[in-house]
């Protein structure tokens, strides 16, 4: 039973019969009207899609473009984790300085668009000449998604040390650790268990990011598909398959952190759950 | 940082009209966000409604709109439906633009709008309608007097989340050849390379201003509506 709803009777199971079908007529003709619209501009003649049945823009543009999105995005979560520990930690820091310089770094980079930082990255490093021309889109997307998403990190396992029960942290100290023991052997691992859905959650939105890359010249997937379907007339179809595989990994990321949700309950004292916390709440508190 | 340096910069916004820069933002999020706030209601409206037909078409939405990037959906409402399917919102050019980065930001996070009404649904526990029904109150009464004031207010912090997003987001117009502020930051350090940390910070600190209001004024009215339990 759902809040709203209470288990229908007999009226209200014939009545919902009838609604059903009304609603089934409607969204399947919102459906076919879109689909006769795009026969009608001839966006669906078999010539525009059959390509994709093809090696060629699979070889040479989609998945390069892919290797490239999950390029950026694998070294992206390995920095932001680096990033997140650092400053989760510095926010749990006994020193005030600590806490509160690590919390002005995160609340900036969380409040700061992505974008912004990519093209700050992108024009900074090629004027400053440390690193290959070739790596830096590469780099300027990698430090573009560590800052916000690391910030990000930073604040699930601060949020997620804060849902421990207190007497985690008070049996620890009675055992005899100092703070910093019972934050890294007791409290930490536990909230990293806790989050590990909400952390799940987040990957998505680093793989969604990465297409951000596109403005700054990284060949990324969306990349990829732009410079085929501008080359070959056939522009919409292939940012609807770069999409499709953008939906295809990502679904299948949403669905592991519902199941990690349900997985990880019993090893941790914290609660899980699939969503990201709202965060807006840690805005001026310890 | 001598007078010099400050003079220099300070002259960059003679020629630059940064605040006009940031008022597109503002203008792309005032929009975006009625639009995506009727959209995502009627989604969430669908999602809990006991009509399956209506439940799955919502979920679908939410399910393909949220794992799509958000630059992809930029560049389809420009390439695919303004350079393909000829889907003209203005005569005016720069006006038209405008108008598919509003819908291209609309559809995309009335996704996540539909997301944050429905966590707020479900934050009303069943006891509050069972004992609705229990005092005599049929469906209407008990949504409108009961179920919907707690969820109304249950959702408040995720939609200013959602909100934050999207005014962080609008700096994605950028694909959708928008003139706004990520543009114009583009265009002053290509100008002005040699002061490119002090034209990043001003720009950052501009969302800082915009975004934090928001996250203070939306947390403290979830803390004054929430409902205790």
């Amino acid at each position: 039973m759902s809040t709203l709803f209470d288990v229908p009777g007999p009226v209200a199971r014939r009545r919902m019969v009838w609604v059903n079908i009304a609603a089934t007529v409607a969204v399947a003709g919102i459906g076919v009207w879109v689909l006769t619209r795009l026969g009608a501009k001839g966006q669906l003649d078999a010539a525009l899609w059959k390509p994709f049945l093809t090696a060629n823009p699979w070889v040479n543009y989609l998945l390069p473009g892919l290797v490239e999105t999950l390029k950026a995005a694998g070294i992206s979560i390995v920095t932001s984790a680096v990033y997140g520990f650092v400053f989760g930690l510095g926010r749990l820091s006994s020193s005030k300085i600590v806490r509160t310089v690590s919390g002005g770094v995160v609340e900036f980079f969380r409040a700061v668009p992505v974008l912004l930082m990519m093209i700050f990255f992108y024009l900074g490093l090629g004027q400053m000449r440390l690193i290959e021309p070739s790596d830096v889109p590469l780099v300027a997307v990698v430090l573009g998604l560590t800052f916000y998403n690391g910030s990000v990190f930073a604040e699930l396992i601060r949020s997620g040390v804060h849902g421990l029960p207190k007497g985690q942290r008070e049996a620890a100290l009675a055992v005899g650790l100092r703070d910093v023991q019972s934050l890294r052997l007791i409290e930490v691992p536990q909230a990293v268990i806790a989050m590990l859905p909400a952390i799940a959650s987040q990957l998505v939105v680093i793989l969604k990011d990465t297409a951000l890359g596109v403005i700054i010249t990284y060949p990324e997937l969306l990349d990829a598909a732009r410079r085929y379907g501008a080359g070959n007339g056939n522009i919409l179809q292939s940012l609807v398959v770069a999409a499709l595989i953008f939906i295809v990994i990502n679904y299948g990321l949403t669905r592991l952190a519902e199941a990690l949700a349900g997985r990880v309950g019993r090893r941790t004292a914290g609660e899980a759950r699939a969503e990201a916390p709202t965060l807006v709440t840690a805005i001026g508190k310890d | 940082m001598d007078d010099g340096f400050l003079q220099q910069f300070l002259s960059l916004f003679d020629e630059f009209d940064v605040l006009a820069a940031f008022w597109v933002n503002i203008q792309l999020t005032f929009y975006a966000a009625i639009i995506a706030l009727v959209l995502g209601t009627v989604l969430a409206v669908m999602r809990i409604s006991p009509v399956p037909s209506l439940r799955w078409a919502g979920a679908t939405y939410v399910t393909l709109l949220r794992n799509t990037p958000l630059t992809i959906i930029m560049v389809f409402c420009v390439l695919g439906l303004w350079g393909q399917l000829g889907l003209t919102l203005s005569p005016d050019f720069q006006t038209n633009f405008f108008r598919l980065a509003v819908l291209g930001l609309s559809i995309y996070h009335a996704a996540f709008v539909c997301e944050a009404l429905r966590s707020g649904v479900n934050t009303v526990p069943v006891g509050q309608a069972e004992a609705a029904r229990a005092i005599g109150l049929s469906f209407w009464p008990a949504a409108r007097l009961i179920i919907l004031p707690q969820a109304f207010r249950g959702s408040v912090a995720p939609l200013g989340n959602v909100l934050i997003a999207l005014t962080k987001n609008s700096t994605v117009a950028a694909a959708a050849s928008v003139a706004e502020a990520s543009g114009l930051m583009k265009t002053m350090i290509e100008f002005r390379p040699d002061v490119i940390l002090a034209i990043f910070l001003t720009f950052a600190l501009g969302f800082v201003l915009i975004v934090v209001p928001i996250g203070l004024a939306t947390t403290s009215l979830s803390r004054r509506l929430a409902v205790s339990r």
